[in-house]
């Protein structure tokens, strides 16, 4: 039994889903090509993944074991819809952009290894958690990489947020360097795998860093000299 | 009777690399000189920039991966590699194209995957396929021949004053992609973009670097398999679906052969020894898949010229072409087909 401050821990750093499980790329490395897109996608699958968490944990007691996964695509599915048919209704723009991702979030290997990784044996409180977390997760790295890219890309930031935000979102876009002539590739597929590949590797160096530095904070063992006995009896 | 005895190795010791590195630099002369005398300085710019840029970012990266920096950059992979891109590049290229492109090349075509003899991709080519889907209008701005000034050039690179509108012009395989209401002959006399055979001055440049390409060659800096296999598939390619001189002409092979990249990329990127085949058969398949790949894009694909993408393709092919054209070893009958398990 996990404690919450470990799940806190296991969804946004130690077990991230987007740079250590590598889970759900396809949506990750498809949409990131804007800071509004990656935000919307990673709402929708944040919610999406907490719905699915809980309402697997409520049934997990009732669903055979053998056809358990059926049953949880089920869930996902019935839940990924809803969410589609919300954001048709409030931001149709941006449900338009997402196109073939919204109901594709149904298939996110997240959403799936977390429902029967972790919610099939855990209380609903903790499984929603769980989800709120991975999908957290999940959502900075999404929004990182979308981000990068459109800076990369564009020369901007947060390009029509009003897809997402409405109106008042209209004047959000912060041109950082006026005249650029836009690096095509950060915009393009390689530019996703790129850019995934030195969050990786940033996330790696960090740890490798923090290991280090714990090594050497920690006090040096004291030499033990004790001898194994191995013959005779002891009393 | 004493006899001299000097006990082995006999031979020179000398850091093999380096020197392989070196020939290849000197057979790039001729090419260099013919491209200057057609452009003017640009070339010269290109590859002041392209070297200063590639030993910095070499240089940076090796001390990020706590490499020895003095011997890696001793061994001059990263001057060739700056010297091919600065050839590649169109000439009075901006200063931040060249940047972008030989960073590329280097840091993610090269240390990235581990250094010089780990990259499965000729690092060249990566750098200029990356800036050339990433700043088409840039990269096909050719100038005309004998039009742009040393100083005027030099403007242009370093972003201070642009070139007056109209000193790039499309290219002889640019043209002849675009037409398609005009004979070959029609489009020879309109178009000053083509020369005898194949693009006006190109055809020198090609000659040149078939020049350079020759020495390398006969001291035997690589064998002929890649580069014969290159340029045969391309003839016949261009040779088998040659259609006359109408207006949807392909071109003839000697125009296919003579104009772009086509002695460049046979001689100095094809036979890269690190991201082609190793054996000598393989080397053959190699190079006739660029040919092949080549001749496809040019003729039927969605860019004008295509040494570059077709190394890429081929650089991803060459694995499999390695384990399809195993040698046979001696004492055995038969080569070892497939790889065992753990080697």
């Amino acid at each position: 039994m996990s404690s919450y401050r470990e799940i806190t821990l296991n969804g946004l750093w130690k077990n991230n889903p987007a740079l250590v499980q590598l889970l759900g790329l396809c949506p990750l490395l498809g949409v990131s090509n804007s800071t509004v897109n990656a935000l919307g996608l990673a709402l929708a699958s944040a919610v999406v993944l907490v719905c699915s968490n809980t309402a697997v944990s409520l049934v997990r007691g009732v669903v055979n074991t053998a056809v358990r996964l059926p049953a949880f695509v089920m869930i996902i599915a019935a839940l990924t819809t809803c969410i589609e048919l919300l954001m048709q209704a409030f931001t149709y723009e941006l449900y338009q952009i997402l196109g073939i991702f919204i109901p594709l979030i149904t298939t996110n290997c997240v959403i799936l290894g977390r429902a029967d990784g972790f919610a099939a044996k855990n209380a609903p409180a903790r499984a929603a958690y769980d989800g709120l977390m991975m999908g957290i997760g999940f959502g900075i790295v999404l929004v990182l990489i979308g981000a990068a890219r459109e800076l990369l890309g564009t020369g901007a930031l947060l390009a029509n947020m009003h897809l997402l935000f409405g109106p008042m979102a209209a004047d959000w876009q912060l041109t950082l360097v006026s005249d650029y002539k836009g690096f095509l590739l950060a915009i393009l597929p390689p530019g996703a795998f790129i850019v995934l590949g030195l969050l990786i590797a940033g996330k790696n160096r960090i740890d490798q860093v923090l290991a280090e530095r714990a090594k050497a904070a920690a006090p040096e063992a004291p030499a033990q000299s004790r001898r194994v006995r191995v013959t005779g009896v002891i009393e | 009777m004493a006899l001299p005895r000097i006990t082995s190795p006999h031979a020179k010791g000398s850091n093999r690399t380096q020197q392989v590195m070196l020939q290849v630099l000197l057979a790039t002369v001729p090419g260099i000189l013919a491209l200057t005398w057609l452009f003017g300085a640009g070339t010269l710019y290109n590859l002041a920039l392209a070297s200063l840029f590639a030993i910095t970012f070499e240089a940076l990266i090796l001390v990020a991966r706590q490499r020895p920096v003095g011997f890696f950059l001793k061994d001059y992979s990263a001057l060739v590699t700056a010297v091919l891109l600065g050839l590649a590049l169109p000439p009075y290229a901006p200063w931040w194209l060249t940047l972008v492109a030989v960073g590329f090349a280097i840091v993610f075509g090269k240390q990235l995957y581990g250094g010089l003899g780990q990259n499965p991709f000729n690092p060249a080519m990566l750098g200029y396929v990356v800036v050339l889907i990433s700043f088409p209008v840039e990269m096909t701005s050719w100038p005309a021949p004998h039009s742009v000034g040393a100083l005027d050039g030099l403007k242009q690179v370093l972003g201070i004053a642009a070139l007056p509108d109209g000193w790039a012009q499309a290219t002889a395989l640019d043209a002849l992609k675009v037409n398609n209401s005009l004979t070959m002959d029609e489009l020879r006399a309109a178009n000053p973009a083509f020369g005898h055979f194949g693009g006006a001055g190109s055809e020198a440049v090609n000659l040149a670097f078939l020049a350079g390409g020759l020495y390398l060659l006969h001291k035997r800096i690589f064998s002929w398999h890649a580069p014969v296999g290159m340029l045969a598939a391309l003839a016949v390619m261009s040779l088998l679906f040659w259609n006359g001189s109408g207006s949807d002409s392909n071109g003839s092979p000697l125009f296919h052969l003579l104009t772009g990249a086509t002695m460049l990329g046979a001689f100095f990127i094809v036979t890269d020894p690190v991201s082609g085949a190793t054996s000598n058969r393989g080397r053959l398949v190699f190079g006739i898949g660029v040919g092949v790949l080549v001749y496809v894009i040019r003729a039927w694909g969605g860019y004008p010229d295509a040494v570059a993408f077709a190394v890429l393709l081929m650089n991803l092919a060459a694995p499999t072409i390695d384990y399809y054209t195993r040698p046979r070893s001696y004492g055995h009958r038969k080569p070892n087909s497939g790889f065992k398990l753990g080697e």
